[in-house]
């Protein structure tokens, strides 16, 4: 399983990534639309997690774009903006359960990575 | 109340919710990257309990990137506190340095995700007008809106300030946008009401990127 991670804080990315890794899930990350378009040409990714907003392009925007080359790629959204707008946007396309509010609990996200992936079970 | 001034309060309130909730994104965001460096933390904490070795310079690390976080939160939260005290006087006599530093710390994230720097300028004298503080938060916040959108490919925003014997002007330069599409002019939407409320007006130079808001040195004259 290969994970991307996407979002403009860094320090929260690397350090996600980390924690996946410590739980033998393999992530990357980038801090920008631009280089995520370019990663998943470069390589392969299962899921993204992207947050919402990210500098110049929208995490909505994002998806699409990387759905269209890869489709049976999976996407999980994540926002640190409560606001109305993004919730209807983001789990319009992801569903509301693959649409969580930061801070996010890392066990949530990897029941969340699972379900989305069809994998049963703890991944340690 | 007439109909200007419910156009100016109505604008007002959107602005102070917007910034509120511009705040309150960038101050979720520090908490979730703490929340990770101390799920990190006790990660290793686990791991140590299974006899593998921790670099203590790796917990240093962690450390100093947790307290740059929370220096990260006090700096917002001290804008957030002086925005919100803003409001407590109409008419007050500040220093514009101050009022455009604080402006363009509340936009720095919108400028942020539109690629945009915003470079400040201010003078190492104090400029100090009497005005309404918080409509001119108001109305700069809309002419920084408005100059990120001019600013084209340079993708650049430079701002200074000086007063003149009656005056403060303010420019807000670098719009190289404007010159590929001066048409922008004329959607420069200020909220109807907040320039004659402030006794303010904006002027353009298409040709030198530049926009200038002036502003009466006291308001009550």
């Amino acid at each position: 399983m290969r994970i991307l991670l996407v979002d403009d804080e860094e320090e929260l990315v690397s350090t996600l990534a980390e924690r996946l890794a410590i739980r033998g899930i393999n992530a990357d990350w980038v801090t920008s639309g631009e280089e995520a378009l370019k990663q998943v040409e470069n390589e392969h990714y299962d899921l993204a997690v992207l947050d919402i907003k990210i500098p110049r392009i929208s995490g909505v925007s994002l998806k699409k774009k990387i759905q269209a080359k890869h489709p049976g790629m999976k996407f999980i959204f994540m926002t640190g903006h409560g606001s109305e707008d993004d919730f209807k946007a983001g789990s319009k396309e992801t569903g509301p359960e693959f649409y969580l509010v930061k801070p996010v609990d890392i066990t949530t996200l990897i029941d969340k990575i699972n379900v989305a992936l069809n994998i049963r079970g703890d991944v340690l | 109340m007439n109909a200007e001034l419910d156009v100016v309060y109505e604008s007002s309130l959107q602005f102070f919710g917007k910034m509120n909730a511009s705040i309150s994104h960038e101050i979720n965001n520090v908490l979730a990257i703490i929340n990770e460096n101390a799920g990190l933390l006790e990660d290793f904490a686990i791991m140590a309990d299974k006899e593998t070795p921790i670099d203590p310079a790796r917990l240093k690390t962690m450390a100093g990137k947790i307290l740059a976080q929370i220096k990260r939160a006090d700096t917002m939260i001290k804008n957030m506190n002086k925005f919100a005290h803003s409001v407590d006087e109409r008419i007050k006599y500040v220093d514009l340095n101050d009022l455009l530093e604080l402006a363009v710390a509340l936009s720095n994230r919108f400028a942020s995700m539109r690629g945009i720097t915003l470079e400040l300028n201010t003078p190492t004298n104090p400029l100090f007008i009497t005005t309404n503080n918080f409509f001119l938060e108001n109305l700069l916040w809309q002419c920084l809106d408005f100059s990120m959108d001019a600013a084209g490919q340079g993708k650049i925003v430079a701002l200074n300030a000086e007063m003149t014997e009656n005056h403060a002007v303010i420019r807000f330069s670098q719009l190289n946008g404007l010159k590929a599409a001066p048409g922008m002019v004329s959607s420069v939407t200020m909220t109807e009401g907040l320039l004659d409320a402030l006794k303010g007006r904006v002027t353009t130079d298409i040709e030198a990127g530049v926009m200038t808001l002036t502003l009466p040195a006291d308001i009550n004259r």
